[in-house]
């Protein structure tokens, strides 16, 4: 029978079906982060239980922790507890942690894939939601709960459901200037929020094919807003280069032997899905959102809804609610918003690449006046270093961005980093929610290309006019 | 974890679609590392004035008649967002047993089930009725009732509702999932090794 990737990498972790109740499900990777573990350890402790595979489990401090000088203590109490919680619990259980000073420390969906920790064919957990980003390698991953944190860490299983698949083609090639972003921004713009809800999304099609690995990973970790419950790509060339020489891969296989096990995950030539979901790589606009949810997404050319279009009356409420949040009007051009604040980061966007893209768009320019602050905020620590081996930090400072250490920062504003009432903010993260960067804070969601623009033009611009200077 | 079986309880309206869970508890209050004592910021940023103390009138769920609520009444997709297990602990610890939605994002509903709470997904039309009757009728109540997988409304009209086999009889019988799972102790470690000779071989 010819399988999905879904599918193959189920049946290869099915541990046992017992009678009447949910599969249990054999996890490869667990890892793990200061905020959603804490719980988790104490309800070991509490029952006495041990970790199964401390081996198999990885730590790293992301959330909490400030992206200014880290050679003092954290102010904030709290967070600095929570931190130091993680590091005892570490020691305790005997599992690896990238601390906050550590080389290898950043935001877990970075550091995964950059140390060779993701690889295809596995399944891998942590308590976060954008644990879907390592399905760009081909691995079934998702997020959990703390509970299930706990349930991990003391069976290095899951009890799953099989889910429906869906598979979501980008037929065609994107117009220049056009990224994986406004790829992703446009599939949530087009089946909702909770379109996903049920599936597993596979990404195909010519699109997908050409795009690097950094750019799979944006699309792979916006599932999540499309309320899927993974998202990922079949493993190919791209895949395997990728992970190339990588420090944490196995080390008594060669990459030619790797390869070839790799290879076998990829969904099989006319395998079947349960539903389908086509898109024009070439009719995708660089997108902006205007409201409080992913789905609330347009081109960059549109303008705000009109109320009195939207048919579904709850809809028409949450519309004209987002717009309240967002201080908007109706049939607002999106290119007459300005904008108070850029932020180019987070798990979404803190890669290598899309710290290209904006360097691109901001060589020889400066933000504009009315943008009080403009933040860079590298997923790990290997990023902000190649940056700066690239001399790209030059670049963001002379355009008066601030450049910080790595970590989650504005992108939910746990840390110091956050947004005042009512301050707009052009933003690479993924979750425009009701004060996510800050209590009143308005996100526009965009790529790191029109983050870049937006920061020197003081309002959203279309970048397929941009004048780059080189 | 305790049971659930048959819950009566005073219904709250929580009229959104795509209530997250940075709604539910915002960030700032994820930097505790207990698992209770989270009832004060359900909501935070939506029942308090700008103050952090005083309750917002405009806030549906703040009217003196939906105090003490046990059940909540809300719109599509409800939970969406984080995988924060905040959320399901806090709606718990504010005495919240059971939530009816047209539907509930992945990971909040599953969380839900491993607090002992019962999220029950119905037509929209079904829970728009229900919006409407918790309007009309102070101290409108339900029951819950999850081995007939019924809801019963005060006029003694019953809703019937659907759960998987095995959500239900955890739910029913508070079963602690981790042991239920280490009951499979041997399976697991058999599969290890299977794996481990495959990799050898
Ligand atoms: S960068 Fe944002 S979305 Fe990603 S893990 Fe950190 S907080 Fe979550």
């Amino acid at each position: 029978m010819k399988k999905n990737i879904y599918q193959k990498i189920w049946d290869a972790h099915l541990v046992a079906e017992p009678e009447g109740e949910d599969v249990i499900l054999y996890i490869d990777r667990h890892y793990i982060h200061e905020v959603t573990s804490p719980q988790a350890f104490e309800g070991l402790r509490l029952s006495n239980r041990p970790v199964r595979r401390p081996d198999l489990t990885y730590a790293t401090m992301d959330h909490n922790i400030p992206t200014t000088d880290r050679s003092m203590p954290i102010a904030d109490i709290l967070s600095r507890a929570q931190v130091e919680t993680l590091r005892k619990n570490c020691a305790q259980f005997d599992i690896e942690c990238f601390d906050m000073l550590d080389p290898r420390n950043g935001i877990v969906h970075v550091v995964g894939p950059e140390l060779g920790l993701t690889q295809p064919g596995m399944t891998i957990v942590c308590g976060d939601s954008h644990t879907s980003t390592h399905g760009a390698f081909g691995a079934l991953a998702h997020g959990i709960g703390t509970s299930e944190v706990e349930h991990v860490l003391a069976t290095q299983t899951l009890r799953q459901k099989v889910s429906k698949t869906m598979e979501v083609r980008i037929n065609g090639q994107l117009a220049p200037g056009i990224t994986s972003k406004d790829i992703i921004l446009a599939i949530i713009g087009k089946i909702g929020t909770s379109g996903g809800t049920g599936y597993v999304i596979e990404y195909t099609g010519e699109a997908i094919r050409s795009l690097s690995m950094e750019a799979r990973m944006t699309i792979c970790n916006m599932s999540i807003e499309a309320g899927a419950r993974a998202g990922l790509i079949s493993p190919d060339e791209k895949t395997f280069e990728f992970l190339k020489g990588r420090p944490m891969l196995p080390q008594d296989r060669s990459h030619g032997e790797l390869v070839e096990e790799w290879k076998q995950w990829a969904s099989d030539p006319g395998c079947s899905y349960d539903t389908l979901v086509e898109l024009d790589a070439a009719a995708i606009e660089p997108q902006v959102s205007w409201g409080t949810s992913p789905e609330m997404v347009s081109g960059v050319s549109a303008a705000t809804p009109i109320l009195a279009e939207v048919a579904d009356v709850n809809k028409r409420h949450a519309y004209e609610k987002a717009l309240e949040y967002m201080g908007l009007t109706e049939g607002l051009p999106l290119q007459s918003i300005g904008i108070d604040t850029v932020f180019i980061g987070s798990c979404t966007n803190g890669r290598i690449e899309d710290l290209r893209e904006a360097a691109k768009v901001l060589r020889g320019y400066k933000k504009a006046d009315s943008v009080k602050r403009a933040l860079i905020v590298p997923g790990s620590q290997a990023v902000k270093r190649q940056a700066e081996a690239e001399g790209l930090d030059k670049i963001f400072r002379e355009a008066g961005f601030e450049w910080r250490e790595a970590g989650c920062s504005m992108c939910l504003a746990m840390n110091d980093d956050k947004l005042e009432p009512g301050e707009r903010c052009a933003s690479t993260s993924n979750r425009n929610f009701e004060g996510r960067q800050g209590k009143g804070g308005r996100t526009h969601l965009v790529s790191p290309a029109m983050a870049a623009a937006a920061s020197v033009a003081g309002t959203f611009t279309d970048i397929r006019n941009w004048k780059y200077q080189d | 974890m305790n049971p659930f079986t048959i819950h009566k309880g005073l219904v709250a309206p929580l009229d959104a679609m795509h209530v997250d869970t940075d709604q539910i508890i915002p960030k700032q209050f994820l930097k505790r590392i207990e698992r209770t004592g989270y009832e004060d910021v359900l909501f935070y940023d939506w029942r308090f004035l700008d103050d952090g103390k005083t309750p917002d009138p405009d806030f549906e769920m703040n009217a003196p008649r939906y105090a003490g609520a046990s059940i909540l009444l809300a719109r599509d997709n409800f939970g969406c967002g984080s995988s924060r297990e905040h959320a399901p602990w806090a709606l718990h610890d504010y005495g919240i047993r059971s939530i009816i939605a047209p539907s509930f994002a992945d990971i909040f509903f599953n969380n839900c089930f491993n607090n002992g709470m019962l999220p029950i997904p119905l037509a929209a039309e079904e829970v728009e009725k229900l919006f409407q009757q918790t309007r009309a009728t102070e101290g409108y109540s339900l029951e819950i009732n999850l081995p007939d997988q019924q809801i019963i409304c005060p006029d003694g009209a019953k809703i019937p509702f659907e759960i998987t086999h095995f959500l239900k009889q955890r739910l029913l019988n508070g079963w602690d999932q981790i042991g239920l799972t280490l009951r499979h102790e041997a399976e697991i470690t058999a599969f290890e090794e299977k794996r481990a000779a495959a990799r050898q071989g």
